[in-house]
């Protein structure tokens, strides 16, 4: 136990250090893109003398490593700072947005995450049946279809025509849990069309490999259900893929459904992190930008610490 | 049944559209024009009344919009407003000193009255008595003082620096400001219609921009940029009726076209600005759904630099504007929802515009002129981006088209929508370009057409127009201003290096629940912005 804790540690240090690398980056990133915070706030108004005053009013002035540093300073002190565009506090602003966030990705991952575990093994069980060939289609359909197409086609039947589902996810922080699941309704399901199939897909394919090992045929051998081969023998060894795919599910959830958002007027991370980038708002952006790397580290160090624990050998080394 | 015949006359006629969406028409000079077209008087007065919708305002009730043009980055800093979202909450929550009323007049707000100097130079604004912010502060003479300088001096962020750049002094007469102007203006008291320009809560001189007390009809509940902004009636409004219909308003951002559309047939929301163009046909036939069109100032402009050759040469300039497609740029570019261009800057909307200035599209002429000026084959760039306007890009081609046919090679620049005011504009000889609407012929003319002008995108340096604006200016008889701002607009089309197919038309939609009224202002989209406030739901 304490190499995983030892290995918990390292990974976390080293994510730290990815942090601050991806912050460098994002940083003279967005400096390096054409024109500042103060030219697009002022954008065809741009005079040289305002744009200078804003400049100066802004802090922009000064040279861009002070900036970086008085960054970090605050960032340590736990301070992200004001937004340049709207004087508001970062933290403030960043808190709603991240918690509806995180509360569609859970929701999405709530229903698709069992969905495709359960998919996945009947797949698997019934590999090359008919029911295994339709919900491969079904689900690589999904996938395949852009998600401001589906997201679209959703809106027509269920808000448009139906009226089941509002086509707007109004929320606010006065909002009730059942109006939310309501609200997210829609946007939930479009991003289930995304992930269902590569996870289910994943389960299948690892579940199948492992079919072929001698002590499955063991297990068949000894005259044990085919269910019950998949479920106690198989899949145990198949988890470290299978965590590995829903991780990666589960970070997309939280930093690449813009589109989602765009199209559903969900407030979340994203249109705020797009916004900002072309605003030129630095500390916004690199707010956005570290709480995105960091749900990358967490979950792939949660999908590392899940392959190490169902894998003897990984847990036990020689 | 008899609907839907107005309707196809509506749409077979578009002459009598136009004159029934213009706001200067009045029902008597339509009722008039419809006879002339030969309509009966009844049959004129059904389409009048079709124009005015739900007719009696209604007080109460709650109103959601949804609006594009917003943006997380907005602040309530009115010094950095450019985009119709925060120019409508602005307009509900505070005020200003002047207003564009509905029919486009001069409206007082928070000026009870004002009085000029004959020469026009130093104007005299009584502030209203007994107002209060929405924090219980006493609206002083003080605050209006800080919310004029926040617009000025050299420490100004304001974006709207140049619109009162020409105020030499401002200060307090007791319950009145004087502002002092360099040169006489008798388009003073419009300059404080300018949307930038609020009035604020001051401390010691400085007005607190950022602060969300107004003395508007409606209090600032919830705001929370680019997404939701939430307006609840003011008890204490000194507005008379309280200054607004509606009781409250949600207005939710919403940028992107088919889920604002969705939103509004699906009934979540009661209006929507900018529906995309390019489906109007199938939203008008939404039941439930109406469609308003409002003739606009604002101007798609090509701005030519006229310190570059070829574009020094006026007959190079005048071949391009003769073989401009401007019927073909309005059906095909802007859906029909436009005014036809004639190359200057002052629109429809405008008491002074030529409606007998045109620039006949002439193939043979534009030859004779190209031929004259010796550029016969040139090529030259056009620096284009739907950052100008929606459509820049597919207008480009339209006019590599036409100016193909006399033998102007086009060359299309795609630029990139970032830096495009800066590194684009104003700095590449021949680009795309829009001017939003200003409320006076003087706002645009000194911004952007005197040899002197800030912003002079053409680098037009013509002594006649900038001794006719400057006269125009302290001029306070009407038929000679609007004689002058007539030769302005003729000088410009025919010397000057812009080429404007085309003026904009403002367009919305809403559920047939909302009442607009008989007209609606110009000025700035959604009734000058003020629509949450003039605007009813029955």
């Amino acid at each position: 136990m304490n190499r995983i804790l030892l290995m918990v540690l390292q990974r976390f240090g080293l994510g730290l250090l990815t942090l601050f690398v991806v912050s460098i980056i994002i940083f003279v990133g967005v400096e390096f893109l054409p024109g500042d915070i103060a030219e697009a706030l002022l954008g065809q108004g741009a005079s040289p003398e305002n744009v200078a005053a804003l400049r100066h009013e802004l802090g922009l002035d000064r040279p861009a490593h002070i900036r970086y540093i008085d960054w970090w300073a605050g960032v340590m002190q736990g301070d992200l700072g004001t937004s340049l565009a709207n004087r508001r506090d970062i933290a403030e602003l960043i808190t709603f947005r991240l918690s509806n966030t995180l509360f569609l990705a859970l929701t999405a991952a709530a229903v698709s995450v069992p969905l495709a575990l359960i998919f996945g093994v009947l797949a698997a069980l019934y590999r090359n049946s008919i029911y295994d060939r339709s919900v491969n289609v079904v689900t690589l359909g999904a996938v395949s279809a852009p998600e401001f197409l589906t997201a679209y086609v959703l809106i027509l039947y269920f808000s448009v025509k139906l009226g089941w589902f509002p086509s707007l996810s109004n929320i606010d922080a006065n909002t009730s849990f059942i109006n939310k699941l309501h609200q997210v309704t829609l946007p939930a399901v479009t991003l289930m069309g995304v992930i269902l199939a590569y996870m289910m897909r994943m389960v299948r394919a690892s579940i199948i490999n492992l079919l072929a090992s001698a002590y499955i045929e063991m297990a068949h051998l000894k005259g044990m259900p085919k269910l019950r081969v998949i479920v106690k023998h198989a899949l145990p060894n198949a988890w470290a893929p299978i965590a590995n795919i829903i991780a990666i599910s589960l970070a997309y959830l939280v930093v690449g459904v813009v589109v989602v958002e765009v199209v559903f007027i969900y407030p979340g991370l994203g249109q705020l992190m797009v916004d900002s980038v072309s605003n030129r708002d630095i500390p916004v952006v690199q707010a956005c930008s570290m709480i995105f790397a960091g749900t990358y580290i967490l979950l792939n160090l949660t999908a590392d610490i899940v392959s190490i624990c169902t894998n003897p050998r990984l847990l036990h080394p020689k | 049944m008899k609907h839907s015949k107005i309707e196809k006359i509506i749409h077979q006629d578009t002459v009598l559209k136009q004159a029934l969406t213009d706001p200067r028409v009045t029902r008597r000079d339509f009722l008039a024009f419809a006879g002339a077209m030969g309509l009966s008087t009844a049959m004129g007065s059904a389409l009048w009344s079709g124009r005015a919708l739900a007719a009696t305002p209604k007080r109460g009730g709650h109103m959601v919009s949804g609006l594009n043009d917003a943006n997380t980055g907005d602040s309530l800093d009115c010094g950095l407003f450019n985009a119709t979202y925060m120019i409508c909450i602005s307009r509900a929550f505070r005020d200003s000193l002047v207003n564009v009323a509905q029919d486009n007049s001069m409206e007082p707000a928070l000026a009870e009255s004002w009085e000029a100097s004959p020469d026009a130079k130093v104007w005299r604004f009584n502030i209203r008595q007994g107002v209060e912010f929405h924090n219980g502060k006493s609206l002083t003479t003080d605050d209006v003082v800080a919310s004029i300088n926040k617009h000025r001096g050299e420490d100004s962020t304001s974006y709207a620096k140049g619109v009162f750049s020409g105020i030499s002094d401002v200060r307090v007469d007791g319950n009145a400001v004087i502002v002092e102007l360099a040169d006489g203006n008798a388009d003073c008291p419009a300059l404080f219609t300018d949307y930038h320009f609020n009035i604020m809560p001051s401390k010691d001189g400085v007005a607190e921009s950022l602060s969300d007390a107004g003395t508007g009809p409606y209090l600032l509940k919830e705001y929370n940029p680019g997404v939701k902004t939430v307006l609840e009636r003011n008890p204490n409004a000194w507005h008379p009726d309280g200054g607004a219909l509606a009781d409250s308003h949600e207005v939710i951002a919403i940028l992107d076209d088919t889920a604002r559309q969705s939103a509004l047939i699906s009934g979540s929301v009661d209006v929507i600005n900018r529906p995309a163009l390019k489906g109007i046909a199938r939203l008008k036939k939404v039941k439930g759904v109406n469609i308003i069109d409002v003739a606009s100032n604002l101007a798609f402009t090509h701005p030519m630099r006229m310190d570059v050759t070829p574009f020094d040469n006026m007959d190079f300039r005048t071949a391009l504007k003769l073989s401009t497609p401007r019927q073909e740029f309005i059906d095909k570019v802007l859906f029909g929802y436009g005014a036809m261009g004639n190359d200057q800057p002052l629109g429809p909307g405008f008491g002074s515009y030529d409606a007998d200035l045109k620039v006949e599209y002439d193939l043979d002429k534009a030859k004779h002129h190209l031929k004259k000026s010796g550029h016969e084959g040139v090529q030259i760039d056009l620096s284009a981006s739907n950052t100008s306007y929606g459509g820049a890009m597919d207008a480009a081609q339209l006019f590599q088209q036409h100016w193909g046919k006399i033998g102007v090679n086009l060359n299309i620049v795609q630029e990139p929508q970032d830096g495009y005011w800066n590194n684009v504009w104003n700095v590449k000889p021949f680009c795309t370009c829009y001017w939003g609407a200003r409320p006076v012929e003087d706002m645009i003319l000194s911004i952007a057409y005197l040899s002197s002008s800030p912003w002079n995108d053409t680098v037009i340096k013509n002594a006649r127009v900038d001794e006719l604006v400057v006269a125009a200016r302290g001029e306070l008889d009407q038929t000679k201003r609007t004689a002058m701002y007539q030769e302005v607009q003729h000088v410009i089309s025919k010397e000057g290096g812009t080429i404007i197919p085309a003026f904009g038309t403002d367009v919305a939609a809403t559920r047939d629940t909302i009442g607009v009224g008989d007209q609606i202002g110009g000025g700035w989209e959604m009734d000058g912005g003020h629509f949450l406030k003039r605007w009813w739901k029955a």
